[in-house]
């Protein structure tokens, strides 16, 4: 009966959240900056989410993300490049190597696929590594692939340190959200599945999942290359958002930003690094950008206010996070109906500890 | 071809940006000793130094100024611990590791906040600037003043950690806390420390590394402080002697690959490449000590 009843909640926030952004769609909205951050949040809750298989369900922290968003995202606009277009694209190169496009779809796809291809090889030496020489590796491997798709011998394929442009976008709002909406399902289903509850094993006792006769290399490796694979689909998706791509921006400071949204989100928490997304690209792009400009009240010039202050108290706030509320907004749980009922019924759970004291009471005498 | 003189003065360049590496890398590996972390804000209170140096010769003269900037730096580098790695002393290793990414993000933003994010030229300290010739080279003074000053500042931590009372209370807490406590030592003050020697040796590397480059940007200290971890890694973490000799690998090869035009893109690959080599090959560096995993 409530399984039912929380569905139909589900499908009609679903249906309310398709409406919004049919609406914004077709109105005047579209070029908005509303818009412009559902759709950039949207592409972060995947990468967010992807980051959070690896490091909040399996426990490896790795910090290779923006590598593999690199390798997406590059392949993306590669391989989609149309032919016609490429003599404009690749000129230091005669046009460049490849010479043929896909479409889309196959874009898309072939860019998760590098980005795991990639992450297998990256993952047999690495995943042998323990927690800090593993995050240090993978974000040295983010350097080294920086560096390879930059160095101009590769240029006819990657264009060297050059801007990929001209590949196809999308033009609906509802792309990046489809997208994305399909690969966190994928993913939510990966975690329930057995595979993901040998993910959490791994995560809380390594020795002990061993000892259960989990495979350890098998499943990091998956769980490796999963994340990898998502992380090149949303590489895919960020590249089609900004309309073009240039390894020089895919540094480790773009990986410490994702992994600062899977922590304000919950380490673990699949829609905590959802809702986090969202509000992360809302405060860092529109509510906190009154901080970046002088402002004046009345004839009171507000003091510190001037370009830079945004990021400061951001950072700021993230620090208090950590080292405060280090279960970010969602800990380990998911979002769900059944809290969100018990909350309006007993909104400061006087009634529930109310019953624990009965309770305590009765067991005495 | 090249003459010989032009690779001697490559193989001097390397060698004081090694001395260079070597300085923040005591940093890294005395702290990762002690705390098992891995502080990622060491490379940033690096670049913080280099500020510190800017706006304090600003007011008075250059002599003055570069005590001053010593203090302050030491004064930055145990604050961070006090506030963002003191209060996690007891929580998952992981979180520890995200304060200290949280750290370095702060000081980054808040380096671009003050300066707008445009690099600022260096101040000119007269007598690391200044031309020495030898033979038939002219050298800055400070290619030599570096790699001697980095071997006595060397010498005399080897000499603090291994002959004195306070460097055997480090060696004690980097092998076992809990012991150490028992046996009297007061970790907080160890810690702190700790992390005294480490900002001290980054301002001095600040000071020596910025009058080379001349200028100084926000993220300034990102790759020098990888760099330089990666240097106490391949040496073993732990083991200030191997710090220094990966320091100068690191430094004497990068400065080779970047005077080759075609490669010079893969001067930050090459140390990270390393890295991963020494880590599948020899995972507790050259000379770290191998730790069997306890159940």
């Amino acid at each position: 009966m409530k399984q039912k009843r929380y569905l139909l909640y589900s499908l009609l926030l679903a249906a309310l959240i398709l409406a919004v952004l049919i609406a914004i769609d077709n109105s005047s909205l579209k070029s908005s900056m509303l818009s412009t951050i559902l759709q950039k949040a949207a592409i972060y809750a995947l990468l967010a989410v992807s980051m959070n298989l690896l490091n909040g369900f399996t426990g490896l922290f790795s910090l290779g993300q923006a590598g593999f968003m690199l390798l997406g995202a590059y392949s993306y606009a590669i391989l989609t490049i149309p032919v016609e277009a490429r003599s404009a694209v690749y000129q230091y190169f005669n046009g460049g190597l490849v010479q043929f496009s896909v479409p889309v779809v196959v874009g898309i796809i072939a860019a998760g696929l590098v980005a795991a291809i990639f992450a297998f090889f990256i993952g047999l030496p690495v995943l042998r590594l323990k927690s800090d020489y593993l995050a240090i590796a993978t974000l040295g491997f983010a350097e080294i692939i920086r560096a390879l798709i930059q160095w101009n011998t590769l240029g006819p394929i990657t264009n060297g340190s050059n801007i990929l442009r001209k590949f196809p976008t999308y033009s609906s709002l509802l792309f990046p959200f489809a997208v994305s909406a399909i690969s966190i399902g994928l993913i939510v289903l990966l975690i329930r599945s057995s595979y993901g509850r040998a993910f959490k094993a791994i995560r809380e006792d390594e020795i002990a999942a061993e000892a259960m006769g989990i495979n350890l290399a098998k499943h990091k490796m998956m769980s490796f290359c999963t994340s990898s694979f998502f992380a090149g689909v949303g590489g895919a998706l960020l590249a089609m958002f900004q309309q073009s791509v240039q390894a020089k921006y895919f540094t480790s400071a773009m990986t410490y930003e994702i992994l600062l949204i899977v922590v304000i989100g919950g380490i673990g928490s699949v829609t905590g690094s959802i809702i986090s997304s969202f509000l992360f690209v809302a405060c860092s792009e529109w509510w906190l950008r009154f901080l970046d400009a002088e402002q004046y009240i009345g004839n009171f010039k507000v003091p510190l206010l001037r370009s830079g202050f945004r990021m400061v108290v951001f950072s700021i706030v993230i620090m208090v996070i950590v080292l405060f509320y280090r279960r970010g907004i969602m800990g380990t749980n998911e979002f769900s109906w059944h809290a969100i009922e018990r909350f309006f019924k007993d909104p400061f759970g006087r009634k529930a500890r109310m019953k624990e004291r009965e309770k305590v009471t009765e067991s005495h005498e | 071809m090249h003459d010989f003189s032009y690779y001697i003065q490559l193989l001097l360049a390397g060698i004081t940006v090694g001395s260079l590496y070597a300085l923040i890398a005591i940093g890294y590996t005395m702290v990762y000793g002690i705390l098992r972390l891995i502080n990622f804000a060491h490379g940033d209170i690096f670049m913080a130094a280099g500020f510190f140096m800017i706006f304090i010769s600003g007011t008075t003269s250059i002599y003055v100024s570069l005590p001053i900037v010593l203090i302050l730096t030491v004064i930055l580098g145990v604050t961070v611990e006090r506030v963002a790695y003191r209060p996690l002393r007891e929580a998952p290793r992981m979180s520890v590791m995200i304060s200290a990414i949280g750290v370095s993000y702060l000081l980054q933003n808040f380096a671009i906040y003050y300066t707008g994010g445009l690099a600022r030229p260096y101040p000119v300290i007269p007598f690391l600037i200044r031309d020495i010739t030898i033979g038939n080279m002219t050298v800055k003074a400070l290619t030599i003043i570096t790699p001697v000053l980095t071997v006595i500042l060397v010498v005399a931590l080897v000499l603090l950690i291994n002959r004195t009372k306070i460097g055997m209370a480090m060696r004690a807490v980097a092998k076992d806390q809990n012991t150490a406590r028992l046996m009297g030592i007061k970790i907080n003050n160890v810690i702190s420390i700790t992390f005294v020697i480490g900002s001290l040796l980054a301002a001095v590397g600040s000071i020596l590394y910025f009058s080379n480059y001349e200028q100084v940007t926000p993220t300034a200290g990102a790759m020098p402080g990888l760099k330089a971890f990666v240097a106490a890694v391949f040496g073993g973490i732990g083991s200030i002697p191997g710090a220094v000799l990966g320091a100068y690998v690191i430094g004497i090869v990068e400065t080779f690959i970047k005077a080759n035009n075609d490669y010079a893109i893969f001067s930050n690959a090459f140390t990270f490449a390393l890295l991963i080599i020494i880590l599948v090959f020899r995972p507790h560096g050259l000379f770290g000590e191998k730790l069997a995993e306890k159940v």
